[in-house]
C-alpha cells in the first residue's frame, strides 16, 4: 500500500479541455457575455462573469430508447395500498427506470457557467485596437523582461537547477568510479564473514581490508554532490520595444449631467479604461473632468467623485492642450482622446472648442472620439448644440468621430464601432 | 455479526476529526487486517491519493480515469459540474477508485478522518476485491495494462492533433462518443483479446510497416483491385470488399464502431486508429454499467462489515461509529417512488439489502429460505457464499438468482406496466407469493443491459454501388428510438461512413418495418 499526496499536482489539469469547449462554443459564449455587459453594474464591467449559454453546438448525442412509446415493466420501491389490478396515474420523469426520460432531451436546456476575467475580456475586446498606432517609438531599456537563457555555474540557491545538478553529479561519480554504499556493505560483510571463519585466511582478510579501506577513501574523496556540479538557471534581461500612447478621457460632470447620463458615460470610460489596460501595457491614460473649468484627476476621482456647477467645454480641451505640452511630446508619443458629454455647453463656447480642437488637438492626435450621452427617447430631439458643431468637424477630418448613446446596451456598440480593427484608416 | 465478540481491547486508532497520513496508514493497516486476514478479501495492491475538489472535478470530468485525451466534452462536463459545485448544488463524491493495478483511490482531502476510515474499507477493500474476482472484470479489462493504454491514447490524440488539427481529430472523436455504447461486442468469440500494450506494439508495428512499404505507385491503381482480408493489419487503405461479401466483412454486425473502424471505405488510418482508441474504453467500462448493483453493494457490506469489527476491537471511537452510521445509512436509503428526492431504485440500498440478506440466510434461515434458496441457506460460510456470488455474477443474474421475498417485501417493491397509449399505469405485481417471481425477473430486466440498450445491428453495406450501410434496429414492445438523438447519431455515421445511411426500425416479433431513418454526409 502507498499513500501519495497529489494536492500539490499542478492546478488546472483540465485547461485543455476547457479551451475546446469553448472554441467549440464560441459563437454562443460571444453573444451571452456581451449580453451580460449590458446588464453589469459600473463596478462590475471588469470582473469575470456566469453566462447561461444554448448547448446547440454541444450536443453528445447518443442512440437512445423513447420514453414515450411502447410497453415497458418497471419495478418500483414504496408501494403502500396497491393491489394487483390498480391504476395509477402516470409518475413523472419515467418512474424508476433510471435516466430514461431525457437521453438527449436536456440538450436544448442552456448550459450555464462561470467565464474567468480573462476569458471574459478576451472575448470582450476581441479584434478591438486603437485605431492609426503609427508612431512607433523605442522605449529606453526600461521595459525589459526577463528571459530564460540557459543555465551559469554561479547563481543564488533559489534559481538552482536540481535536475541538471544531479545530471553532473551522477556523470561525475561514474566517471570517479565513486563506489556505492551497498558495495561496501558487501565487502564489509565479506570480510567479517571472512574474519569469523575457525581457520581465518589471513592473505584474504589483508586483501580485503585493503580493497575495503580504498573503497571508504574514494568514498570519502569524491563528493556526493561537488561544487563544479551546480547549474543555477540564468535569466537575462531583455529590452521589449513598445510603442508609447496616452489616452486622454475628458468628461463633462456638470449639473446637466444627470446621474443617468453620468453612469452612461462612466461606462464608457470604464469599458475603455478596461480595454487600454488590457491591451496596451504601456499606455499613459490621463483623466481630465470639467464643469465651467477642468482639472486633471486621478482614476479613482474621475469615476467617483461628483461635481456640479456649468459646462465650458473648451477648458477641458485646453488644459488636455496643456498636458500634452507639458508632458507628452507629440513627435514621441500617439496620442488618443475620446471625450463624454450631453451636449450642453454654453453657446459661444463651441466656437473656440472647434477652434482649438481644429487647430491644435487635430493635428497632434491620433485618434479622437466623441460620444454624447442622451437621455433615453430622446434620439429624435433635435441635436445639440455640440453635436452639430461636431459632426461638421467629423466630416471634415478623417482622425474624429462622434456617436451618441442613450441606453446602457448601446454603449458597447458605439465602443466597438469606435475602435473596430478594419476601422483602422491610416 | 457473528464474528466472536472479542473486548473493545485496542485502543482506538484515532480520536477527533483531522486526518494526517499516519493515521492514514494506521487506519489502513487495520482495516486491511480485517479485510484481508479476517474476511479473506483478495485485492490487488492499493494506491491511495488524496486530492482536492478541484482534481475530483477534473476526475470526474474524464470518466474518472487519471489520464485521459483532450476533448471538449471534458471541459464541458467540468465546467458544469464544477457550476453545480459551486452552487451547492451537487456534493462531491468521497471517494473515487479506478480499475487499475495497483488499484488507485482518490480520497478527497475535505473528509473527516473517520470518513478516511471509511472511504478506505469501502473501496480499497470493497470494490477493490470486486474489481479483481469478477468474471465480467476479469474477461474484459487489464486493469495491469489499463493506465499504459491511456497514456498511449493521450499522447496519439495530441500527435494526431498536431499532424492533423484539432478540429479534424474532434470530428473523429465527437462521432465515435456518439457510438461508445455501440462499440461494444457482446459475444466473447468475435473478441479478440488482446491486452492493451500490445495495442500499443501493434500501432507501433503497423506505422512502421506503412512507412517501409509505402509506395506512391499504390495510389495510381484503382483500389479495388487490391484484396482485403479484413484481419489483415498490414496495408494502410481501407480493405474495399467487393459486392455479396458480407460474411467477409462480417455482416451483421452489432459493434458499429468495430465495423466502421474496419470498414469504412474513406477514413485514414489514423482516423480508425481513433476510433479503436473509443472502442477500448467502451470496452473496459462496459463491465461496470453490468455490475453496479453488485459492485456498490459488495462495497457497502465490506465496509459496513469492517467499521463494525473495528468497533468491536476498541479502534474506533463511539463518536466515529456514530459519524459513520449517520453517513451509512444515509447513503443506503431508498426513497419511496412517491417520495420527492425518488430517483430510481439506489443501487447502495438494494445492493446492501441484498448482500445482508444473503448473510442472514446462511446463518438464521427461515423456512421461505430454505424453500427458496436451499443451496446457501443455513450453510452458515458467509464469506465464502458472497464471495463466490462476488465472482460469478452481474447485476441482472444477480437479482435473478438471490433477490428474495423478504428484500422484496423490505422495499415493498411492485411491478407496473407502463403503455404508452395508456394515461394510466398498471400495477401487475406486489409483494406476495404470485408476484415475487414476476417482480424478480422484471427487475433483472432492469438491469440486464442487453435488454436496456436498443437492439442494433449493421446488416447491410453495399460496397460496390450505392455504398449504402443499413442498420436495424429491433424494436423490443414497441419502444421506438429517441428520433431527434437517433438523427444526430446517424449524420455522426454518415460522416464516418461516407456515403448515405439508413436506420430501419423493425417490430422484433412482426417484422413490420415501423420507422425509418435516412441520413447523407455533409461534404
Amino acid at each position: 500500500m502507498q499513500i501519495v499526496d497529489r494536492r500539490l499536482n499542478p492546478k488546472a489539469k483540465s485547461l485543455g479541455n476547457r479551451q475546446r469547449f469553448m472554441r467549440r462554443a464560441k459563437a454562443e459564449i460571444r453573444a451571452a457575455a456581451r449580453e451580460a455587459l449590458k446588464k453589469r453594474r459600473i463596478d462590475q464591467v471588469d470582473g469575470g462573469e456566469r453566462i447561461s449559454i444554448s448547448t446547440k453546438s454541444l450536443r453528445e448525442p447518443s442512440f437512445g430508447l423513447n420514453g414515450d412509446t411502447g410497453t415497458r415493466d418497471i419495478v418500483i420501491p414504496g408501494n403502500q395500498d396497491f393491489t394487483v389490478g390498480d391504476t395509477i396515474a402516470r409518475p413523472p420523469a419515467g418512474g424508476g427506470s433510471g435516466s430514461k426520460g431525457s437521453p438527449d432531451g436536456s440538450g436544448e436546456d442552456d448550459f450555464i457557467f462561470t467565464l474567468t476575467r480573462e476569458e471574459f475580456l478576451d472575448l470582450f475586446f476581441e479584434d478591438l485596437k486603437l485605431p492609426n498606432l503609427v508612431k512607433v517609438q523605442l522605449k529606453s531599456l526600461k521595459a525589459a523582461k526577463l528571459a530564460r537563457a540557459g543555465f551559469a555555474k554561479e547563481g543564488s540557491p533559489s534559481k538552482l537547477n536540481a535536475a541538471r545538478t544531479m545530471r553532473n553529479s551522477l556523470g561525475r561519480r561514474m566517471a570517479m568510479q565513486r563506489p556505492s554504499l551497498a558495495r561496501i556493505q558487501a565487502l564489509e560483510a565479506e570480510l567479517a564473514a571472512a574474519e569469523a571463519e575457525m581457520q581465518p585466511n589471513t592473505a584474504r582478510i589483508a586483501l580485503l581490508s585493503e580493497q575495503l579501506r580504498r573503497l571508504q577513501h574514494l568514498r570519502k574523496s569524491v563528493a556526493f554532490v561537488d561544487p563544479i556540479d551546480l547549474r543555477y538557471n540564468r535569466h537575462e534581461r531583455r529590452p521589449r520595444p513598445t510603442t508609447q500612447a496616452v489616452m486622454f478621457c475628458l468628461m463633462d460632470v456638470s449639473a446637466s449631467m444627470t446621474e443617468p447620463l453620468k453612469e452612461l458615460a462612466k461606462r464608457f470610460f470604464m469599458l475603455l479604461n478596461v480595454f487600454l489596460k488590457r491591451h496596451y501595457q504601456e499606455v499613459d491614460i490621463v483623466f481630465i473632468r470639467h464643469t465651467t473649468e477642468a482639472q486633471e484627476v486621478d482614476e479613482a476621482a474621475f469615476f467617483e467623485a461628483t461635481s456640479t456647477g456649468g459646462t465650458v467645454i473648451s477648458t477641458a480641451l485646453e488644459e488636455m492642450r496643456r498636458v500634452i505640452a507639458g508632458r507628452y511630446p507629440p513627435s514621441e508619443w500617439n496620442i488618443y482622446a475620446a471625450q463624454a458629454s450631453d451636449g450642453h455647453n454654453v453657446s459661444d463656447d463651441m466656437a473656440i472648442c472647434v477652434e482649438i480642437l481644429q487647430k491644435q488637438l487635430l493635428p497632434v492626435c491620433q485618434h479622437y472620439a466623441y460620444i454624447e450621452v442622451r437621455e433615453p427617447g430622446s434620439s429624435l430631439v433635435p441635436n445639440s448644440v455640440v453635436w452639430r458643431a461636431y459632426s461638421s468637424l467629423e466630416k471634415a477630418t478623417s482622425n474624429f468621430a462622434a456617436r451618441h448613446a442613450s441606453e446602457a446596451g448601446e454603449i458597447y456598440p458605439v465602443f466597438r464601432e469606435l475602435f473596430a480593427a478594419e476601422k483602422s484608416t491610416a | 455479526m457473528n464474528t466472536s465478540t472479542s473486548a473493545r481491547s485496542m485502543r482506538p486508532l484515532f480520536e477527533g476529526h483531522e486526518w494526517t497520513f499516519d493515521l492514514l496508514k494506521k487506519a489502513y493497516d487495520a482495516i486491511e487486517e480485517v479485510g484481508v486476514g479476517e474476511m479473506g478479501l483478495n485485492l490487488s495492491p492499493n494506491t491511495i491519493e488524496v486530492i482536492t475538489a478541484e482534481q475530483m472535478l477534473d476526475a470526474y470530468a474524464s470518466i474518472g480515469m487519471p489520464r485521459m485525451y483532450r476533448h471538449w466534452s471534458f471541459g464541458k462536463h467540468f465546467a458544469r459540474d464544477e457550476a453545480q459545485y459551486r452552487k451547492g448544488g451537487r456534493a462531491l463524491a468521497f471517494e473515487l477508485v479506478i480499475n487499475s493495478d495497483p488499484c488507485i483511490n482518490y480520497i478527497m482531502e475535505e473528509n473527516s478522518m473517520t470518513m478516511q476510515t471509511l472511504v478506505l474499507a469501502h473501496a480499497a477493500m470493497g470494490h477493490n476485491h470486486f474489481f479483481k474476482n469478477n468474471y465480467l472484470f476479469r474477461e474484459w479489462t487489464r486493469p495491469d495494462a489499463i493506465l499504459d493504454y491511456l497514456d498511449f491514447a493521450k499522447s496519439y490524440v495530441a500527435r494526431c492533433e498536431e499532424q492533423h488539427g484539432a478540429e479534424a481529430v474532434e470530428f473523429v472523436l465527437d462521432a465515435a462518443h456518439a457510438l461508445m455504447a455501440q462499440g461494444v461486442s457482446r459475444h466473447p468469440g468475435s473478441k479478440t483479446a488482446r491486452s492493451f500494450e500490445r495495442e500499443r506494439e501493434r500501432e507501433l508495428e503497423r506505422r512502421v510497416y506503412e512507412e517501409q512499404s509505402f509506395n506512391d505507385l499504390w495510389r495510381t491503381v484503382p483500389k479495388g483491385a487490391r484484396g482485403s482480408d479484413p484481419e489483415t493489419r498490414g496495408a494502410p487503405p481501407a480493405p474495399i470488399v467487393t459486392a455479396d461479401a458480407d460474411d467477409a466483412i462480417g455482416l451483421p454486425e452489432e459493434n458499429i464502431l468495430y465495423f466502421l473502424e474496419k470498414h469504412a471505405p474513406k477514413l485514414d488510418s489514423w482516423q480508425r486508429e481513433l476510433l479503436r482508441i473509443v472502442r477500448m474504453l467502451a470496452n473496459y467500462f462496459y463491465p461496470q454499467r453490468q455490475t453496479k448493483l453488485m459492485n456498490e453493494g459488495c462495497a457497502t457490506w465490506c465496509h459496513y462489515r469492517i467499521m463494525n469489527r473495528l468497533y468491536e476491537k476498541g479502534a474506533l471511537t463511539e463518536g466515529s461509529m456514530l459519524e459513520f452510521l449517520h453517513s451509512h445509512s444515509s447513503v443506503v436509503t431508498q426513497p419511496s417512488w412517491n417520495d420527492r428526492r425518488f430517483s430510481g431504485i439506489n443501487p447502495y440500498a438494494l445492493g446492501f439489502a441484498m448482500m445482508r440478506d444473503i448473510e442472514r440466510m446462511t446463518l438464521d434461515p427461515s423456512d421461505e429460505d430454505r424453500a427458496w434458496f436451499p443451496e446457501i441457506a443455513g450453510s452458515g460460510d458467509v464469506m465464502g457464499v458472497l464471495k463466490s456470488v462476488w465472482a460469478d455474477y452481474r447485476d441482472d443474474s444477480f437479482v435473478m438468482q438471490f433477490l428474495s421475498p423478504k428484500v422484496i417485501r423490505d422495499f415493498r417493491l411492485f411491478e407496473v406496466r407502463d403503455k404508452a397509449e395508456k394515461p394510466v399505469v398498471d400495477v401487475r405485481s406486489i409483494h406476495n407469493e404470485q408476484g415475487y417471481r414476476n417482480i424478480r425477473r422484471a427487475l433483472a430486466n432492469h438491469y440486464a443491459v442487453s435488454a436496456q440498450d436498443p437492439d442494433l445491428q449493421i446488416v447491410e453495406a453495399d460496397l460496390t454501388g450505392s455504398r449504402r450501410l443499413q442498420i436495424v434496429h429491433r424494436v423490443r414492445h414497441g419502444v421506438l428510438l429517441d428520433k431527434l438523438g437517433c438523427e444526430r447519431v446517424l449524420l455522426h455515421v454518415a460522416r464516418l461512413w461516407g456515403y448515405r445511411v439508413k436506420l430501419v426500425e423493425i417490430d422484433g416479433v412482426s417484422g413490420k418495418t415501423l420507422r425509418e431513418h435516412d441520413s447523407l454526409p455533409i461534404p
